[in-house]
């Protein structure tokens, strides 16, 4: 179990590492973005060990601010505003 | 027998979202990249919160599980469509081996293919 996690957060190092070099500004968005889906992975797995079901409510409201956020930057890159 | 499917499933996740990290590092394009690392990490998490649905049956931690799941199935690839509809639209390079742009046909202008100056190292 513990090597899972550690694994997982390897992965969210390699998004780190694109997050922080990527040559364009949708390239960090995308890492960033995929970063919070590991942590959500993270979570979850941490609440399956420690047997804590208050957990995955913190794993459900991390995906939903990721998903917002880069809906929102997808839009400002566009060049649209947000109703529109 | 429940008990080996949902490890099974949790270990598979893990490796399709390293892979899919490791897709992130290591392919040419934004776009590649995006198409790597959104499929391996939707598929990669479902997993995982499938696996965790099987070894803890009908309660709270199983049930908060399958749900998330399914919100990562659907929200994950909806915002990885709309980043690169907004990354084309800003200007973001294509990769020189790109064979079609239809996108980009579609509306009329030409695309921005990269002609390998990108490649060279960084100047930072």
């Amino acid at each position: 179990m513990t090597i899972l996690i550690v694994i997982l957060a390897g992965g969210a190092f390699f998004c780190l590492y694109r997050a922080l070099k990527g040559p364009s500004i949708p390239d960090r968005v995308i890492a960033v973005d995929i970063m919070s889906v590991i942590f959500t992975s993270i979570t979850a797995l941490v609440a399956l060990k420690y047997k804590l079901a208050y957990l995955l409510d913190l794993s459900i409201a991390l995906a939903i601010i990721s998903f917002v956020g880069t809906l929102a930057l997808a839009k400002y890159l566009e060049g649209r505003s947000l109703d529109d | 027998m429940t008990s080996f499917i949902g490890w099974a499933s949790i270990v598979v996740g893990v490796g399709f979202t390293l892979l899919g990290c490791l897709g992130l590092v290591r392919f040419p394009d934004l776009y590649n990249r995006m198409q790597a690392a959104t499929k391996c990490v939707t598929l990669g998490t479902c997993g995982i919160m499938f696996g965790i649905f099987l070894l803890s049956g009908f309660n709270a931690l199983g049930i908060k599980a399958l749900v998330c799941a399914v919100f990562v199935l659907i929200t994950v690839p909806v915002a990885a469509h709309a980043l690169g509809r907004g990354a084309l639209v800003f200007g973001v390079k294509l990769w020189k081996g790109t064979v079609k742009d239809q996108f980009t046909e579609d509306r009329g202008g030409e695309s921005i293919v990269d002609t390998g100056a990108a490649d060279k190292p960084e100047e930072t």
